[in-house]
């Protein structure tokens, strides 16, 4: 029996958010010490340092906008507190974030000095988390759903275990109405041509095999050697998988039999083309891809581990399987579902498949994952090239 | 129906992947595909971790291995059926 509802917060701009965070976002680097100290002094806010936002220039710096609006814009957000080094980009991610109709309000380092901002976003910071406690779960469609998916540190009981069950996920999941995204443009290769297939029309075929010609072009032009133990990485090889077309195949698994993407999207750049699943351009690094999805718009994550990647994500919670048994009994606190009976023929996809949705909706009305529980917060930025 | 010592994801597959501990040289193994629900025996000629693969045939240098249906890479050390296939004696056709 398929969920028809969840509980969740609705938004100004009409999505549903499935957490309530009040987040206080540096625009550069030099803003994360004034942001840490505004969540210090006020419990219940998040700060999300990061490492970059000075001389970024061109479809780089675009993409950083782009991630910071989309983290800002997250329905999962219910306010925003902005600082950065000088009011005119500070205000660009303002006035984007500002679209979605939320509470957001920048604050400038220059002119203030960091004790002034920080006194004064902080006046702020406490304003919104009180308001945004009072905020409460109602009762939505499940088409107003939106999963991203990735992998990590994967093994090979990911392809034949834990990513079928994300497979199993989405192919129940899709008819229903339900917004999905898959990445990791560089964890398709070898599986290109099978993707490419998978196309719902013959537009959306041609803008994934473009895209992921032009990041195949990109490894050419890098590459010292044939990329062993960076894709796999050495945990993939530990775990038994040894050549990018075994990983990419098994990675493929998680998009089920028969549901088709119908769009690509570039790094962070919200769907636009109705419910579906989408492809977007990432990085194959599990906390770059999650964090653009997060920017995209998605508002829950199912992560299939196989050695046991322990990833979180600030406002995105990660939900983490594994069908690895010993990755279940040995890191058994970062693991929300265990599907390693499929491997003893104990459970089949379909089985393991509605497990998984009974975690997803339990997380989405509010249950907190092993990641959320534990403190994982990672949030980092994709960047395309050198600064100027 | 007991548990496998190794499971094989598709019929046309060459290879199984070894899901437990274990498995040490000499030990007649039981594999399950998944596909057919069908089981078969091999001999295992190595020690094989968790996760690592085992071979179903017979590879001479330059074969390439079947796995979920598909090629992913190909053979650079000959490996007779129940030998661990792992980066020593395959290698991508990519990068």
């Amino acid at each position: 029996m398929l969920p028809k509802t969840f509980k969740g917060y609705r938004r100004e701009n009409g999505r549903v958010g499935i957490r309530n965070h009040v987040i206080i976002l540096p625009l550069d680097d030099l803003s994360n010490a004034a942001s840490e100290k505004v969540e210090h002094n006020v419990k219940g806010t998040m700060a999300l340092p990061h490492h970059y936002g000075r001389l970024q220039f061109g479809e780089d710096l675009e993409l950083h906008f782009r991630t910071l609006i989309g983290t800002g814009a997250n329905p999962n957000v219910a306010g925003v507190v902005v600082i950065g080094i000088e009011p005119g980009w500070t205000g660009r991610v303002v006035d984007g974030i500002a679209k979605t109709g939320k509470r957001v309000e920048g604050f400038a380092l220059e002119r203030n000095g960091e004790i002034k901002t920080v006194a004064d976003a902080s006046r702020v910071a406490q304003e919104m988390i009180q308001d945004a406690s009072e905020n409460q779960r109602e009762e939505f469609d499940i088409s107003d759903l939106w999963v991203s998916v990735k992998c990590g540190e994967s093994d090979t009981t990911s392809g034949i275990g834990s990513n079928p069950t994300v497979g199993n996920f989405i192919d129940k999941m899709d008819p229903v109405g339900v917004t999905s995204c898959f990445g990791e443009t560089s964890e398709i290769t070898g599986a290109e041509l099978v993707c490419k297939e998978r196309g719902a029309t013959p537009e959306a075929s041609d803008k994934f095999y473009t895209t992921w010609t032009a990041y195949n072009d990109m490894i050419e032009r890098h590459k010292t050697d044939d990329l062993s133990e960076s894709q796999p990485t050495k945990g993939n090889i530990e775990g038994g998988l040894t050549t990018i077309e075994e990983k990419a195949f098994g990675n493929l698994e998680k998009i089920g039999k028969k549901t088709n993407y119908i769009d690509v999207l570039k790094p962070a750049e919200a769907p636009a083309a109705g419910a579906g699943l989408y492809f977007m351009d990432t990085s194959s690094a599990a906390a770059e891809c999650v964090t653009l999805q997060a920017a995209a718009g998605f508002v829950v994550h199912l992560f299939p581990t196989g050695q046991g990647n322990v990833i979180g994500n600030p406002i995105e919670p990660v939900i983490k399987l594994t069908a690895n048994p010993r990755t279940a009994r040995e890191m058994s606190e970062h693991v929300d579902l265990d599907v390693s009976g499929i491997l003893r023929r104990e459970m089949n996809y379909d089985e393991a498949g509605d497990q998984l949705i009974d975690i997803t909706m339990r997380t989405c009305n509010g249950r907190m994952t092993c990641a959320e529980a534990l403190g994982h917060r990672e949030f980092v930025m994709t960047k395309l090239y050198q600064s100027a | 129906m007991s548990a496998p010592h190794f499971v094989v994801h598709n019929d046309s597959d060459t290879v199984g992947v070894v899901v437990v501990e274990d498995v040490k040289e000499g030990m007649d193994l039981t594999g399950w595909k998944m596909e057919s629900d069908k089981t078969i025996t091999v001999k295992a000629l190595n020690d094989i971790p968790l996760g690592h693969k085992i071979a179903l045939s017979d590879f001479n240098d330059g074969d390439a291995v079947l796995k979920y249906g598909h090629d992913i890479g190909k053979i650079v050390q000959n490996v007779a059926v129940g030998g661990h296939v792992h980066t020593h004696n395959l290698k991508t056709k990519k990068w």
